[in-house]
């Protein structure tokens, strides 16, 4: 058991090791804080499901460093953002834009909750309907 | 009857959605959005040499392929027979992009295995890597002789993949 819970610590360690570069890009605070929201919204391609931030395969290293030099060059989130979704695709954002592509994607969270509404609704009022004592259709 | 009409249609939409879903192949496979866009221009020295440079403009005239690789990526080299296969058919000019790798290591990859690449672009630090939108070598651009983007594999090629995914789109002149 002792045993086990040292190996753990110890791959713990090791996990901790391969840090990310973390150093700071910008003095300016304002800069830095611009730079990390950034790059915890870009999706990290190689590997799927990390942002760029929490990424440290060469390709995450790669996106920060030109989004660091975009950054210092003066562009806006904006043009960062084209930067990525002109060669990645709407996907290497974790907040897509809404565009006719992407609709669906803002828009069916709030249809399927209004459809279960509407569905909640209709079986509420059905068993209002219902005598008291009459269970017939619950036990079906 | 009418009480579970509703949920057999949501329960078989579901099912569309998963059995879909479960044949999209590659998850990891993204729609690349430079198909049917012009190939991004760029100008890099060559592997070989580093006093040459090879560039989108020489690949004009002709269909295409540029191939992304890199001597650290395991499927590079299984799909590497299928590449000097190919290079020795004839059939395209094959260009390569070798990204984020050590020439040294790059070159005495082409000596021991063969070297399939009319020339090989060396893209040390990624940049145009990120042009491409390369996420995972190796990938592979069909780029027509208008120097637009026709077609782009992610991993390794084979014949099957040749015929099905590249040889088609060039008898149709790339439309799709």
């Amino acid at each position: 058991m002792k045993r086990i819970f040292v190996l753990l610590v110890a791959a713990f360690l090791m996990s901790s090791a391969g840090a990310i570069d973390t150093d700071k890009r910008f003095d300016d605070p304002k800069l830095q804080a611009r730079y990390e929201q950034l790059i915890s919204e870009v999706r990290c391609l190689q590997c799927q499901n990390q942002s760029i931030k929490d990424s440290n395969v060469s390709l995450a290293a790669d996106l920060r460093r030109e989004i660091a030099r975009m950054i210092e060059e003066g562009k806006s989130d904006e043009d960062i953002a084209d930067f990525l979704v002109v060669r990645y695709g709407e996907f290497a954002l974790y907040r897509p834009r809404t565009t006719g592509k992407t609709l669906v994607l803002w828009i069916a969270p709030f249809l399927l909750v209004l459809l279960g509404v509407f569905a909640l609704a209709r079986v509420v009022k059905h068993r209002i309907s219902l005598p008291i004592g009459d269970d017939s259709e619950t036990k079906g | 009857m009418n009480r579970y009409l509703w949920p057999l249609i949501a329960v078989v939409a579901l099912l569309v959605f998963l059995v879909m879903g479960l044949r999209h192949g590659d998850p990891r496979a993204l729609p690349s959005p430079f198909i049917g866009k012009p190939a991004p221009q760029f100008e890099l020295p060559t592997l070989k040499n580093p006093d040459v440079t090879i560039g989108t403009q020489h690949m004009a005239g002709n269909y295409a392929i540029v191939n992304v690789w890199a001597t650290w990526c395991v499927m590079c080299r299984q799909e590497h027979g299928f590449l000097l296969d190919l290079a020795a058919s004839g059939a395209i000019p094959i260009y390569g992009i070798n990204w984020r790798d050590s020439r040294p290591e790059a070159i005495r990859w082409l000596q021991e295995l063969g070297d399939p690449y009319l020339a090989s672009a060396y893209d040390a630090d990624g940049r145009v890597g990120i042009d491409w939108g390369v996420y995972g070598a190796p990938e592979t651009f069909l780029v027509d002789p208008d120097g637009t983007v026709v077609y782009k594999h992610l991993g390794p090629l084979d014949p099957v993949i040749w015929q099905r995914e590249f040889v088609s789109r060039m008898n149709t002149g790339g439309a799709d």
